[in-house]
């Protein structure tokens, strides 16, 4: 798991890439709270398009970033979201906290599966 | 149900094995030929459950995690994970949604995902002995 992290005006986006469980959560939460906490933007993306698994510590990642967006005052979106990690997060209710959306093509959701 | 094949497996309770167990368990379940959907809920069930045997069962402690898989001839394959750890106290109430010991960032939501990707999760477990969780799926796979 690694974690890109681009700075955009108001926004920063933060391309996650592999799977996220337990063990790979940790690794990424702490440059993602690094960033939020520097650049107070209004919005933080998690880009999930390169994002091959997912199990419930994803829903811990984004909700804990989630409270922190929030006491600066921004809010959270969660970008290309397989139907796998889609299924989780809906499961959480994690739509009511941020905008969750689906990948483009379910092409791609395949291929990322695998 | 007769089984009609198996594996085990056993392995150290560090996090860094949850990838490689769960990618285990779903190869081991690819001889169903199941689709890409029925794949990924054994992969997700499989990593709460191993997850929660390292972070709650072992907690700080290193110890042995055994997987058996075993295929049914109803086409099911049935799962059990289990540990060596402290036990759960309330079953009922660590299978309650957004119930955790740990604070920071776990969920809660382990035995719920565990529940909606497969079709049965049974607990067992004895305080200072360990706990087993049995997950079941039936897998219709991609024939028709």
């Amino acid at each position: 798991m690694s974690a890109r992290i681009e700075y955009l005006k108001k926004e920063i986006r933060v391309v996650l890439d592999g799977e996220i469980d337990h063990h790979s959560a940790s690794l990424i939460r702490i440059s993602v709270d690094d960033a939020i906490i520097h650049k107070r933007p209004q919005t933080l993306i998690l880009d999930f398009s390169k994002v091959s698994f997912m199990d419930s510590s994803g829903i811990g990642l984004v909700m804990g970033r989630y409270k922190l967006m929030r006491s600066v005052g921004g809010r959270i979106r969660v970008d290309n979201l397989s139907p796998a990690a889609y299924k989780v997060m809906k499961l959480a209710g994690l739509e009511r906290l941020g905008e969750l959306r689906l990948r483009a093509t379910e092409q791609q959701s395949i291929q990322n599966a695998t | 149900m007769k089984t009609v094949n198996e594996m085990k497996l056993s392995f150290e309770s560090k996090s860094i094995n949850e990838g490689f167990s769960r990618v285990a368990v779903a190869s081991f379940a690819a001889t169903l030929d199941p689709t890409l959907e029925e794949l990924n809920d054994i992969k997700t069930a499989v990593s709460e459950a191993v997850t929660n045997a390292i972070v709650h069962g072992y907690r700080e402690k290193m110890g042995k995690i055994y997987i058996t898989a075993s295929i049914t001839d109803k086409n099911t394959i049935r799962i059990k994970i289990r540990d060596n750890g402290v036990g759960i106290e309330d079953i009922e109430q660590a299978r309650q949604p957004l119930f955790t010991t740990l604070g920071g960032e776990r969920a809660g939501l382990g035995f719920a995902v565990m529940e909606s990707f497969t079709d049965k999760v049974r607990v067992r477990s004895a305080l200072g002995r360990g706990t087993t969780v049995t997950l079941e799926k039936r897998i219709n796979g991609k024939g028709t």
